[in-house]
């Protein structure tokens, strides 16, 4: 058993990042990732435990100048119901819905989601076709520094990020997408929910006249980190999705994913799972 | 020797406190220290839900919380169900329409059933089903339960409209 020598439980901001700037501390919101790798014995505590949870002005969904603003704390459950996302951005309430339990939505975070980093976390992946950015605030020179990362290259290998240890993830940032936006999101799994993603696909863009503008297309569990598919967006760009482009893209396809085998499939079947709900997904945007 | 946290929290009902280790889960904590093994421990890994319980009116797994994220909040356990007169109208619809088997997975089924029907007067079966996606019957008894739940909805809609 590891020893903690102190539990920490701000109400502020400011005190969170103060501690933070001292040295090592575990952060935790809903627990949902940190408590089943702790007990798992994959990860471990260090000697300062945070619960951000407490922290104020850190949850909840606001737009403002265009843009929508997520904060950390903000559950998975919120997120599911909220109107501003089921109005502006639904792809990520898709996601929402097919997350987890009940009972793991009313906790989880959606910090907590993107700074797990696993590739098949289910709300980065509509976040990146949203093409969103995360704020990270930590302490220096006796107060709050901030900086911005497009959550595109916040991610570095499974587990890893751009993230100091210093810093907290405050919120998540995405311009509120336009009339003629649709996006769509679909995880692989034989239930609608508690099924990590073998496979997941995100499409997103400008949709009129059946053609499709400013394509952003996600991937996840496909490759050690959830990414942006370059090679698919570029099959689709400017393009009326009919089945010759629809084709294309599955093609490309295969040049932005790098699936490997393990526990939940292997690197054929992910490949092949991919190819299916690429193109069920574009489906769905062609009959918006 | 890791420090010890002092909490104080509402536990159906009761205002109570505890020492407890800063690591140690919500349902080590309600089973070990005050005895309410209503709560059950099955997978430990938030998959099953015979560990859920109600914090500030929304239910969530025990066995991933922190005991020390207890502090300050209003629990309520299964054993803080019953009504002054017995068992709520929740327990009793799983009860008289046999929808427990061995009963382990009964606790966390009914206290979900209990916040779905809080939540939404007119819920659905299928919405029911949903709702109850975080709760796994390894004796697989899920028709009975959703009768019951649909029975319990009627009366609860029928007292009220
Ligand atoms: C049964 C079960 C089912 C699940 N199903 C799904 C699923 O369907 N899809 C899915 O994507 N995930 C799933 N998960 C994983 C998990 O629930 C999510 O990743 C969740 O969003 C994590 O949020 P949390 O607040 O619980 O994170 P925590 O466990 O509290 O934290 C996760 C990690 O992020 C760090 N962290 C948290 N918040 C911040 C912050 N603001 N700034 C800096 N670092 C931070 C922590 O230090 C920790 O390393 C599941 C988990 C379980 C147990
Ligand atoms: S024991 Fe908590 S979900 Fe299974
Ligand atoms: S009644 Fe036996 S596990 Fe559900």
């Amino acid at each position: 058993m590891q020893e903690i020598t102190s539990y920490l439980a701000p109400r502020s901001l400011d005190e969170a990042l103060q501690a933070m700037a001292t040295g090592d501390v575990t952060v935790f919101c809903g627990g949902t990732d940190l408590a089943p790798q702790t007990e798992a014995g994959v990860r471990r505590y260090s000697t300062r435990l945070m619960n951000i949870r407490r922290i104020e002005n850190l949850d909840g969904i606001e737009e403002k100048d265009g843009v929508i603003r997520i904060g950390a704390l903000t559950t998975i459950s919120e997120i599911r119901r909220h109107p501003l996302i089921a109005g502006a951005a639904p792809i990520l309430a898709e996601a929402a819905e097919h997350f987890a339990s009940d009972q793991i939505r009313n906790v989880a975070s959606i910090g907590g989601n993107i700074c797990n980093a696993s590739p098949a976390g289910d709300m980065i992946n509509p976040l990146l076709v949203l093409d969103a950015a995360v704020e990270l605030a930590s302490w220096a020179d006796g107060a709050q520094q901030k900086r911005r990362v497009p959550l595109e290259h916040f991610f570095t290998s499974p587990q890893r990020t751009v993230k100091r240890a210093d810093e907290l993830l405050t919120s998540v940032t995405f311009r509120k997408p336009a009339a003629d936006f649709v996006g769509r999101f679909r995880k692989s799994g034989p239930r609608p929910a508690l099924e990590i993603s073998t496979v997941s696909v995100g499409v997103g863009g400008n949709f009129s006249g059946g053609v499709l503008r400013n394509a952003r297309v996600a991937f996840g569990s496909v490759a050690p980190t959830p990414l942006r598919a370059r090679h698919v967006e570029a099959a689709l760009e400017g393009c009326k999705l009919n089945a010759d482009v629809i084709s294309a893209a599955l093609v490309a396809a295969r040049s932005d994913a790098k699936p490997i085998d393990d526990v939940r499939a292997s690197a054929w079947y992910r490949s092949h799972l991919l190819e299916v709900f690429l193109e069920e997904v574009l489906h769905h945007v062609r009959g918006n | 020797m890791s420090v010890a946290i002092e909490i104080s929290f509402t536990l159906n009902g009761r205002l109570v406190s505890a020492r407890i280790p800063p690591t140690m889960k919500t349902l080590t904590m309600l089973r070990d220290r005050f005895g309410l093994s209503g709560t059950k421990y099955a997978c430990g890994e938030g998959e099953c839900g015979a560990c859920t319980i109600r914090v500030d009116g929304k239910t969530q797994n025990s066995c991933l919380m922190f005991a020390a994220d207890c502090d300050g909040r209003d629990i309520v356990t299964i054993e803080g169900l019953k009504t002054p007169t017995g068992m709520n109208p929740v327990q009793k619809a799983f009860v008289e329409h046999g929808a427990v088997q061995c009963g382990f997975c009964m606790p966390g089924m009914i206290m979900q059933a209990d916040y779905l029907i809080a939540n939404n007067p007119h819920l659905t079966r299928q919405e029911a089903q949903r709702g109850l996606e975080g709760n796994l019957c390894r004796c697989t008894g899920y028709t009975k339960v959703l009768d019951a739940v649909e029975s319990a909805v009627e009366q609860k809609c029928c007292g009220q409209c």
